[in-house]
């Protein structure tokens, strides 16, 4: 009966705003995932409900609101195509928080408010994982707590109502951790999504065409972070595998079809240098690797072409641990096939390409020259020839390798691989294009390699015999530097480059290495706290063989004891007497011995009276003590000085 | 406040303590409740001075007093005054009754029937008179002091609880201690002593006093003391029923007052202890089953051993 009373207490005015703000709070950032109908339609809402508050209007009837809900839901419904799934729920979740605030009659439509609230916080996550997310999450949490504080309390400023939600928020901040770190972790993403999740991602195809990795040069996201074990190696050995390219049609290589591997087919002799890779999500299975690598990922599988693979499309940041050698020989006895899969080439396309191969081959006295003296002699062509490389190369037609070899001669890495590699097939030496990236960058606050989109590279590799498959690089022939210090050296200013790639920004490269330095060690201990993480912290805190079991009882007895703890301090403040009732308690304290303590009823005249009986002879000090008792405890005015007066009369006072 | 008031309330109890032996607690109490703007009651046995005390306190206060004995056949119109057609006038013209005074003495109060004794309240209560569809206020100050044979007396109307709640305090004066009633016998005639005495007050300083009360300081620790004190009369299961918020403001601001006498600008626990068994006494009645009926002081030194000092 009474509960019922409880819950259907109108909202005051104070609590009905703080909950709009929490909703504005709320919904503020997921406005950009949401339909823009949607985000109209909810501000339109809270502006509508804001409005009503400060004029005081009654709130309109419930049918309308219920017609603009399935209005809503119908418009869900007709932009997803469906209700279900993350995107339409989440738009659902919103427009009944939008809604409900219009539903405001009591306690109780508060709490579900509140409790929608809490979970379109979270629901962020669905989309950004950044730090910058996790901090303004923590801030609309505040916000909703405040607004819980305000609804248990009223006649609080909106100051005093944040200082408690903080409080609340700093007293649960031990649990956290303790919920973070020994909660067990299921294998695999904590924000395990549906497939829709996954549209935006960038990063390397499994084709290339002109401009593809141009394309990718544009953005300055982060790619991959790499720490090394050792030192870096030399920029220019940093050539990260990426998607091989066997397969030409005349405008564009693709990858094809390769066997797959268990372990490496080639054998590892020579120096190998480890790192681990943090991989950001791309949605394709290529796992990256310096060249070659000595050691397959524990989650990759290997291929006859040297890729590495994941067993799945890469749909959340994963880290794993390799070892490469970066002098290694590969495909001494590679099979006919692969050669031949390595020679194949359109017919009938690029004539003038064909011929430049058939004169490569013809060397001085018109002998005829071997493979890699061919290969040598194109790139020497790169370099004598007016090679230009450019972001914005020129537009390509049908033969696309015969424009740009000797008509345009403006590219990217992309043209000078694909033309060098159908010119060395065309010439019947076996070649393909590997696309990867190539350098980094050191962050210098944190050691990370930072591997970008715009160090997204293509080169090519040709098959030697007796040598095996050698990278060719026919970009470091036209613009070493870009290979030797990085996209930027060679771009001339004009060209469209990321702004923060350009030298002149350096201040602000310097506060972004920071920022990312941040958000690694974010991304690497919060967001990549999984299995292994916790397995390796619990073998560090001396745990041998941690099982869910025990993470389970360490966790009830820290969650016990936290609030043990929490609940003994709440209850001595409780009961922590103030400063001047502590002295007067250990006044009486010293007297117990003349069974003279004082009474729990007994004031401080009473008790004076009764002490200077039973200790005659010392009635100066036991009233002095009294009287300065009496005044700061009861007195109007009592100053920090008459405190200090009493502890030193307690102090000297002998019984 | 001005040491000089302070003098003249010292000079009260001196001067009242020498008609009244042996008596000096009950009559300090009395100025108490008269300066928290409170009525008093009087319950007590017929000759141990309740009407000397009364008389006492309106002849030192400079008060306006009246006498009322209540009877069986006492009606309001008898306390309350009437209207009677004044034939050169032909109108009706209202003649006050002997409430329109600054101190009342309400004497025997429990021996008039119900109906009278309402009339009386009433007027304590809302300090003001309403006869024949018209409001007159009452003077101010306005004290009034009720006298009460104790109701297992033949021929009495107990007083009903709600109303003893007008009343701020109920004392009992009691028989006087033995070397007090010698004194008394030797002494001179009581009604004389009475009739020689002059004012040391005006009402005017008494108003000023009654102000004063209320700027006496009550520590947030003293606040915390009374509210266990009432919290403590509601929920130990020994009487009906608990102290009431009324009886909680009356305690605190009779507090005030005893501070006050006592030279004093904060109140401290023993004020409240003090005048405690005036305040609870006619306020508590023991739940049945309890131990057999204890008088106020006894109820109020239980109470006040049970709640400890916060």
């Amino acid at each position: 009966m009474a509960k019922a009373e409880v819950a259907f207490v109108p909202l005051s005015q104070h609590q009905t705003l703080w909950l709009v703000s929490a909703a504005i709070g709320v919904l503020l950032p997921l406005a950009p995932y949401l339909p823009y109908w949607l985000d109209t339609l909810a501000g339109l809402a809270l502006f509508t409900r804001g409005w009503l508050l400060y004029r005081r209007f009654s709130l309109p009837p419930g049918w309308l609101i219920n017609l603009v809900a399935l209005a809503g839901m119908a418009g869900v419904g007709l932009h997803y195509h469906t209700l279900f799934g993350k995107d339409p729920d989440v738009a659902l979740l919103a427009l009944f928080l939008a809604l409900k605030l219009f539903e405001m009659r009591s306690r109780r439509d508060a709490y579900v408010a509140i409790l929608l609230q809490f979970f379109l916080i979270l629901s962020q996550f669905f989309y950004t994982q950044s730090l910058l997310t996790g901090a303004t999450m923590l801030i609309t949490v505040l916000l909703v707590v405040s607004s819980m504080a305000a609804l248990n309390r009223d006649d609080q400023t909106v100051r005093q109502q944040l200082r408690v939600a903080a409080r609340l928020l700093l007293q649960a901040i031990p649990f956290m951790l303790a919920l973070f770190i020994f909660f067990p972790r299921v294998a695999g993403p904590l924000w395990g999504l549906p497939a829709d999740a996954y549209g935006g991602m960038t990063g390397l195809a499994d084709s290339m065409a002109p401009g593809s990795i141009s394309q990718l040069t544009l953005s300055d996201a982060i790619a991959f972070r790499v720490r090394f074990e050792g030192p870096v190696p030399a920029r220019h050995a940093l050539y990260w595998r990426g998607p091989v390219m066997n397969d030409f049609d005349g405008q564009t290589w693709r990858i094809d079809r390769t066997p797959l591997l268990e372990h490496l087919p080639y054998r590892v002799d020579g120096a190998t240098v480890g790192y681990e890779v943090t991989l950001e999500p791309h949605n394709r299975y290529w796992l990256f690797a310096l060249e070659m690598p000595a050691t397959i990922a524990p989650e990759g599988v290997f291929s006859a072409d040297f890729q590495m693979f994941a067993r799945g499309p890469v749909r959340t940041r994963i880290r794993y641990s390799l070892r490469s050698s970066l002098e290694q020989r590969t495909g001494l006895d590679e099979t006919a096939e692969t050669l031949d899969r390595a020679r194949r080439l359109p017919p009938d396309i690029n004539p003038r390409a064909r011929e430049l191969a058939r004169e490569l081959r013809i060397g001085p006295g018109g002998r005829r020259r071997s493979d890699a003296s061919v290969a040598a002699a194109l790139l020497a062509r790169y370099r004598e020839q007016p090679f230009v490389y450019t972001l914005t190369p020129p537009l390509l037609g049908h033969d696309s390798v015969d424009q740009f070899l000797f008509d345009t001669r403006r590219g990217f890495c992309e043209h000078y691989a694909s033309s060098f590699v159908f010119v060395m097939r065309a010439a019947g030496i076996p070649a393909r294009v590997v696309t990867g990236y190539q350098g980094g960058e050191i962050n210098p606050v944190d050691g990370y390699l930072l591997v970008r989109q715009l160090d997204a590279h293509a080169w090519a590799e040709i098959w030697l015999q007796g040598r095996g498959w050698q990278r060719v690089d026919p970009t470091a022939a036209i613009a070493p530097n870009r290979v030797e210090e990085n996209l930027a050296a060679v771009i001339p200013a004009s060209e469209p480059l990321p702004l923060l790639s350009r030298p002149e920004m350096d201040w602000l490269r310097q506060a972004r290495f920071r920022w990312e330095a941040i958000s690694n060690r974010w991304n690497q201990w919060v967001l990549g706290y999984d299995t292994q993480r916790q397995l390796g912290l619990m073998r560090a805190l001396g745990m041998n063989d941690p099982d869910w079991r025990s993470l389970a009882s360490i966790l009830a007895i820290l969650c016990g004891g936290l609030t043990l703890a929490f609940a003994g301090w709440a209850l001595r403040q409780w009961h922590r007497p103030d400063p001047v009732q502590a002295q007067w308690q250990r006044f009486s304290k010293k007297l117990a011995a003349y069974k003279l303590s004082r009474h729990p009823w007994e004031g401080s005249r009473d008790y004076s009276r009764r002490v200077r009986a039973g200790i005659p002879g010392r009635d100066g000090e036991i009233e002095a003590i009294c009287t300065l008792y009496e005044a700061l405890r009861y007195g109007r005015l009592a100053g920090a000085g008459q405190l200090a007066e009493l502890r030193q009369r307690i102090n000297d006072f002998r019984p | 406040m001005r040491t000089q008031d302070h003098n003249t309330l010292q000079q009260v109890l001196q001067t009242a303590s020498t008609i009244i032996l042996g008596k000096t607690y009950q009559i300090r109490l009395a100025l108490a409740c008269l300066l928290a703007r409170g009525h008093l009651l009087i319950e007590d046995v017929p000759g141990v001075g309740k009407t000397t005390l009364a008389h006492v306190l309106a002849h030192l206060l400079g008060l306006e007093f009246q006498r009322i004995q209540f009877t069986s056949d006492l009606l309001p119109a008898d306390i309350l005054g009437v209207s009677i057609f004044d034939r050169e006038h032909s109108s009706f013209c209202f003649h006050p009754g002997p409430i329109f005074a600054q101190l009342i003495l309400a004497d025997e109060v429990n021996r008039a029937t119900p109906k009278a004794q309402s009339a009386l309240l009433e007027a304590m209560e809302e300090r003001q008179v309403t006869a024949e569809g018209q409001t007159r206020p009452l003077p101010e100050p306005f004290f009034v002091i009720a006298t009460q044979n104790p109701s297992h007396q033949v021929g009495t109307f107990p007083l009903p609880e709600s109303q003893l709640d007008r009343f701020l305090m109920r004392i009992a004066l009691g028989y006087p201690d033995r070397a007090a009633e010698r004194e008394l016998l030797a002494g001179a005639d009581r009604r004389a002593m009475i009739a020689g005495l002059t004012p040391v007050l005006t009402p005017e300083t008494l108003i000023t006093l009654q102000g004063a009360v209320a700027n006496v300081h009550a520590a947030p620790s003293l606040i915390d003391y009374v509210q266990a004190l009432a919290e403590h009369t509601r929920h130990c299961g020994e009487f009906v029923t608990g102290l009431s918020p009324r009886s909680a403001l009356g305690l605190l601001s009779a507090a005030r007052a005893w501070a006050l006498i006592d030279t004093r600008d904060h109140v401290l626990p023993e004020d409240i202890q003090a005048v405690l068994p005036a305040i609870a006494g006619h306020r508590l009645h023991p739940a049945a089953g309890t131990t057999s009926a204890p008088g106020s002081a006894e109820i109020a030194r239980r109470l006040i051993e049970s709640v400890p000092l916060p």
